[in-house]
């Protein structure tokens, strides 16, 4: 079971985070929701819950809760640029299909 | 693949519905866009990494140009190239003749409205047309870099800008199809753009130098709301004049004689980079080629630090202005922010901090600090923040009022009231029958209307006539979180209502806003005095008022010849001396009226008691 970040990515969060002056790590989850079925989340993370876990991944302490685990198990984060916008990119293996906007996925 | 962004914790969105948001500081100069992405405020550049974009329009015979491209084009088609815009905001065909004749702009009048025109060859454009071709442009960029569309924006506008200026501003952003969160104050914006909103207290000056103005601006920081303590400054002292004193300079060290537009625009752009050269070097060379003419020259940071220095003593003497105007000392300055490009040449920094005595804030770039700060309000207000983040809140830069009978303006919202805010009060009528109210809604501290701005006027009509003072007329003034009001009338008895929206006149002449404020200091002793004079007026013409109406009805019957001479003498010397009196004398006319029509009103009264009880038992006369 792992979460990969890429070099650029764990900057960026670790660079976010020094910014926002609070926080232990980041976030990744899953909602059933969106257009094709489930969503991504992406938080930043102030506090631990009991069902999380936690992953070290290039400095940065990434948390998932157990039920996203399972559809994120593999996943890796990526930073990246399209045009003038930014932002972070899922790769998943678990995803089969993703809506045309690749914001939600089905597996 | 979409892009995501990282979310405060529980404040993930679903998918296609981001609240995506931007603050925008639309600039005299140039402009920014600015947005929070994974919590940090950055500005938006395009994609060749350029943040400013010149607030500059050009329009052309086949498309509009805008930015960079607009500017290019303004030494060859300077009359369809229009620059500065923002000085026209909210401004009449008056104003802008006021403004001076620098503005290189024909003006096409309109007859119906006060709006002026502004004639390019691809028609004519309203500074608000104009101002919302550079939103647009401002808005795509956010558009592109953030990924999608905004749920809305912060615009920053001057802390001096009337509801007209405002107005306009918003209506450029309607027209740019963006839906305005809000409008905050600039030094406002710079004040949240180095966090200062989250200490509880404090008073902070604003020192903003850009390319052509500055601006001085002292905020009270009260329980999370900024409050605008007082304004100054000067609307042509920046940046450029740094540049034409590097320029003068130049000429006289080189010797240039008959400098033509050419080579004074060589020199000037040699000035602007010595300028910026000098930020961080102690010397810098200078090499001017004009055909065979060449000089080369050295200046150093403390030669030019000479020649600006009378510059920056002019930007000390505004700050000690508003101070004073603030009546405040500057011991009592908590946090110095420099906002403006100019605030890079260390002398500004340095003389600011020894005036005020402190170290002033200058870590984040000050050319972006406004958007920043804007960009950071924007987030708050489209969500993206948990329920407790602060909302910051604003305050009234003037009184609103109403005008009352004599010309005075009776205050209804008072200067500094944090908005949004609806205050309501109740009138009455003057007159018998009267069946209609104008009402007029003035801005501004002095007592008198004529002193005051005119915002608005409207007519409350058809409530059925009544007795002078029965009437009961509820006016309610609700301002908006963007400073822009509504006005209703109501009168209880019947129901009748009217309402509007101020669409203010536009009737302000350049810096009026400050000299307002300043001016009902000054005047106040005056003021109070034609107040209370114009007090008695109108109490002498509703006592005429009322002895007319009464004689007319039972004068003759009540009153002996002698009484009635002796009350309609003293009402005709009253009437006389209405317009030339002084209040004293004009309050011992009234009590003489009244004295000698003393045993008239109580006639009248028994015979009115009498009229309703006559003829009736007792137990007949119901008692209220």
């Amino acid at each position: 079971m792992a979460i990969q970040l890429t070099d650029v990515a764990a900057n960026r969060v670790q660079n976010f985070l020094a910014n926002r002056g609070k926080g232990i790590g980041l976030r990744l989850g899953v909602k059933t929701t969106g257009c094709s079925g489930m969503a991504y989340v992406l938080e930043f993370v102030d506090e631990i819950q009991n069902d999380d876990e936690v992953f070290e991944s290039k400095g940065v302490k990434v948390i998932i809760d157990q039920k996203s685990l399972l559809f994120l198990d593999g996943t890796e984060v990526d930073f990246g640029k399209d045009g003038l916008n930014e932002g972070f990119k899922f790769t998943n293996p678990n995803a089969k299909d993703e809506c045309g906007c690749g914001e939600s996925f089905t597996v | 693949m979409s892009l995501l962004q990282i979310a405060e914790p529980g404040q993930s969105t679903a998918p296609h519905q981001h609240k995506l948001s931007a603050g925008i500081d639309l600039g005299t100069t140039n402009s920014l866009v600015a947005s929070v992405r994974s919590g940090k405020a950055q500005i938006l550049t395009d994609s060749q990494g350029n943040a400013l974009i010149p607030s500059i329009v050009h329009f052309g015979a086949e498309r509009t140009l805008v930015g960079t491209q607009a500017q290019e084009l303004e030494s060859s088609d300077p009359l369809n190239t229009l620059s500065s815009i923002k000085r026209l905001m909210g401004r009449g065909i008056e104003d802008i003749k006021q403004l001076g004749d620098n503005l290189p702009y024909q003006f096409v009048g309109d007859a119906d409205s006060k709006v002026p025109r502004i004639k390019t060859s691809a028609g004519n454009f309203t500074a608000v047309e104009v101002s919302a071709d550079i939103l647009k442009v401002l808005a795509n960029r956010a558009r592109e870099s953030l990924g999608g569309e905004l749920t809305g924006v912060v615009i920053t506008v001057p802390a001096y800008f009337d509801d007209a200026q405002r107005q306009a501003t918003r209506d450029a952003a309607r027209l740019a199809d963006l839906n305005v969160f809000r409008l905050l104050n600039e030094p406002t914006a710079a004040a949240v753009a180095y966090g200062l909103d989250q200490n509880n207290d404090g008073v902070i000056a604003v020192y903003d130098l850009g390319g052509g103005t500055f601006d001085i601006s002292i905020l009270r920081l009260h329980k999370g709301v900024f409050e605008v303590l007082a304004t100054g400054g000067d609307s042509a002292l920046g940046g450029d004049d740094m540049d034409h004193a590097i320029g003068e300079w130049i000429i006289s060290e080189a010797g240039f004689k008959n400098v033509d537009a050419f080579l004074s625009r060589k020199i000037m752009v040699a000035a602007r980079q010595v300028k910026e050269s000098l930020t961080n070097n102690a010397f810098t060379d200078i090499l001017i080629e004009n055909g065979d003419l060449t000089w080369q020259g050295q200046l150093s940071r403390i030669q030019f630090e000479e020649l600006i220095k009378p510059l920056v003593k002019k930007t000390i003497t505004s700050c000690r202005r508003v101070l004073r105007d603030a009546k405040l000392d500057k011991l009592e300055i908590t946090e110095v922010v420099m906002v403006g490009g100019s605030t890079r040449v260390p002398l500004v920094s340095q003389m600011a901090g020894e005036f005020f005595d402190r170290k002033p804030m200058s870590d984040l770039d000050p050319d972006q600090v406004v958007a920043i700060g804007a960009a950071i309000q924007a987030d708050i207000l489209a969500g993206n923040k948990a329920d407790d983040s602060m909302l910051l809140l604003d305050v009234l830069p003037l009184s609103l009022g109403i005008e009352t009978m004599g010309g005075l303006s009776e205050k209804i919202i008072s200067r500094n009231t944090a908005i949004p805010v609806a205050r309501a009060q109740e009138f009455t009528t003057f007159k018998d029958g009267q069946t209609s109210m104008a009402i007029h809604v003035v801005q501004g501290e002095r007592e008198l209307v004529s002193d005051c701005r005119s915002l608005a006027r409207f007519d409350l009509r058809g409530f059925p006539p009544m007795t002078a003072g029965a009437a009961r007329i509820r006016v309610t003034y609700q301002v908006d979180a963007d400073g822009l009001m509504s006005v209703k009338a109501e009168e209880l008895t019947s129901g009748v209502q009217a309402d509007i929206v101020v669409k203010p006149s536009y009737g302000l002449t350049d810096g009026e806003i400050e000299v307002m404020l300043k001016a009902s200091m000054e005047n106040a002793k005056a003021d109070i005095a034609i107040r209370m004079l114009k007090e008695q007026q109108v109490e002498a013409r509703r006592v005429i008022e009322a002895i007319d109406a009464a004689l007319i009805i039972d004068g003759e019957f009540l009153l002996s010849a002698e009484e009635f001479n002796q009350i309609k003498q003293d009402r005709d010397m009253l009437e006389k001396e209405i317009e030339t009196a002084d209040t004293e004398t004009l309050k011992q006319l009234i009590k003489s009226v009244e004295k000698s029509s003393e045993t008239y009103v109580a006639r009248r009264m028994n015979a009115s008691v009498k009229q309703v009880l006559e003829g009736k038992q007792i137990d007949e006369v119901e008692i209220n």
